[in-house]
């Protein structure tokens, strides 16, 4: 650099990769946020030992727990977690039909259909690697079919949804990051209102009104409206409600642990399922695991009609609302 | 005789460190995993950012500025790439690449080498990148984020704490 004393070089090579990486991020803002071909060089390099470490310390710890430490109780609690896992499943579907009657059917009809509809289960490798983001990184990718926006769960509850699918990996987008959301009514006066992450343990609910009821302790569940997940899933319970203006700040506890997730199931589906007699007697959907065939009416839960409308407001929590992104599934 | 003479024989007994080959590169690339795949198992690891102190440690170490905020740079951008598509490139970079020229700075000027100091340092860098990152989401990403929370000075302490033990064994990579 002639002209530039030799001591002040790394200040102008520091102002120079500075402003360089300023207008890499302006670049990105301007543009939706797809995959760049450097996320997927880079996941796409670092996945294979990230899956390595992942089965290298799974076989270990499988190892230590079946030879090593408690061999019988290691395997029975395993299987108590099971069980437990599932008798969860069935108290919240008991719940929800206690709650309303109406719903009967169509959950009934739901879990007639639940049987034939594809679901895979995966392993989470890796997490966001900055506390900027919430994101898990599935063992699983577009070689099982797995595509953006489709939702993922747990036995527990509501996860989060797909974000970027890379062939063997995939990237799910935690309830909890600042950008996520999704649609959700309240379990017992089927107030709907959008839940989003705030970046933290706990996720908001923004948009409910100071007059509606609200208690702490009550159930917060899938609307269905996002078209992404379906009614009815266990999202959190409340834990803290203040007055705002003119909406509460109600705030939740996720239902699923998303801070200690191992092992997830992806709904293979981006089409919604109506929960309805005309449905019910419509073309089965693909078999477990299988690539889904998008065969089922492509129309938002008929339930959402009889839900109290959210509150209009003029620019709503981001809630994934994508065209073809839905499943109305209920894994039990 | 001008300050930038004195500067520089002030700076001579300082010790510039030469690191054996790959040493860099491969504890880079383990920082980058660990973050990535450590917390799967232990949630709480979340709160040590090893990219950054392995961008500390090297440029402390190496003490030549220009090299510093360029491994600082490759680090955040890599991390920035592991994050997430909800995180831009550039979010860890910016602030990397910022963190790797002072270290690399305050090395050339001051010895590193006390547990003291660098403990010191790394919570007075946390901070820092901290605030980076903040300042990075607030002007360019236009995202709000609060300036201090209990969570993050536990975390500023942990990571010091940390860094102390990993900048000792680090040392070991080191050519004598």
């Amino acid at each position: 650099m002639p002209g530039i004393p030799s001591r002040h070089k790394s200040i102008f090579l520091l102002t120079g990769v500075v402003l360089l990486q300023v207008l890499l991020l302006a670049l990105q803002i301007k543009r939706d946020s797809e995959g760049r071909l450097i996320r997927v060089w880079t996941v796409g390099a670092f996945s294979p030992f990230e899956r390595a470490g992942n089965h290298g310390i799974g076989h270990l710890r499988e190892t230590w727990r079946h030879y090593f430490a408690l061999q019988n109780t290691s395997r029975e609690n395993e299987q108590l977690r099971r069980e437990n896992d599932e008798l969860k499943m069935q108290v919240n579907q008991l719940q929800s039909k206690a709650i309303e009657a109406d719903r009967l059917a169509l959950l009934l009809n739901f879990h007639k259909s639940h049987e034939n509809v594809p679901m895979l289960g995966a392993r989470v490798i890796a997490t966001s690697a900055g506390t900027a983001s919430a994101t898990i990184m599935l063992d699983r990718g577009s070689k099982d079919h797995i595509k953006k926006n489709m939702g993922v769960i747990t036995p527990e509850g509501v996860v989060g949804k797909v974000v970027e699918v890379y062939d063997n990996t995939s990237e799910v987008l935690l309830l909890t990051d600042k950008d996520s959301g999704v649609g959700a009514m309240l379990g017992n006066s089927r107030v709907q209102s959008p839940v989003g992450g705030a970046g933290e343990p706990l996720l908001v609910m923004k948009y409910v009104a100071n007059d509606d009821t609200v208690n702490i302790g009550e159930r917060v569940v899938t609307s269905g409206m996002d078209k992404i997940f379906p009614r009815d899933l266990p999202i959190g319970t409340i834990t803290d409600i203040k007055a705002g203006n003119p909406f509460k700040s109600i705030r939740i506890r996720p239902s699923a642990n998303l801070e200690r997730l191992e092992e997830v199931i992806v709904l293979l589906t981006l089409q919604p399922l109506q929960m309805n007699q005309e449905t019910e007697t419509a073309k089965p959907s693909a078999s477990l695991a299988s690539k889904p065939t998008g065969e089922t009416a492509k129309s938002p839960a008929s339930g959402a009609a009889t839900a109290k409308p959210a509150p209009a407001t003029g620019s709503p929590a981001p809630v994934p609302t994508s065209d073809n992104a839905a499943a109305a599934v209920k894994p039990e | 005789m001008n300050d930038a003479f004195d500067i520089r024989n002030m700076e001579s007994h300082i010790e510039v460190h030469k690191f054996r080959g790959g040493a860099i590169v491969g504890a880079t690339l383990l920082a980058l995993m660990f973050q990535a795949f450590v917390p799967v198992y232990f949630a709480k690891a979340a709160m040590i950012d090893l990219p950054l102190l392995i961008t500390i440690y090297f440029g402390l170490s190496r003490r030549n500025p220009s090299s510093g905020l360029l491994l600082g740079m490759v680090i955040g951008l890599l991390q920035d790439s592991l994050s997430g598509p909800t995180v831009p490139l550039g979010l860890y970079g910016i602030a990397k690449t910022v963190i790797g020229y002072l270290a690399s700075s305050i090395g050339a000027r001051l010895d590193t080498e006390h547990p003291a100091a660098r403990f010191a340092l790394t919570i007075i860098f946390f901070g820092l990148h901290q605030g980076i990152v903040l300042l990075t989401r607030r002007i360019l990403l236009a995202q709000s984020s609060v300036w201090f929370t209990m969570h993050l000075a536990a975390a500023a302490v942990v990571n010091a704490i940390v860094a102390v033990f990993l900048f000792a064994l680090l040392d070991h990579l080191r050519k004598s």
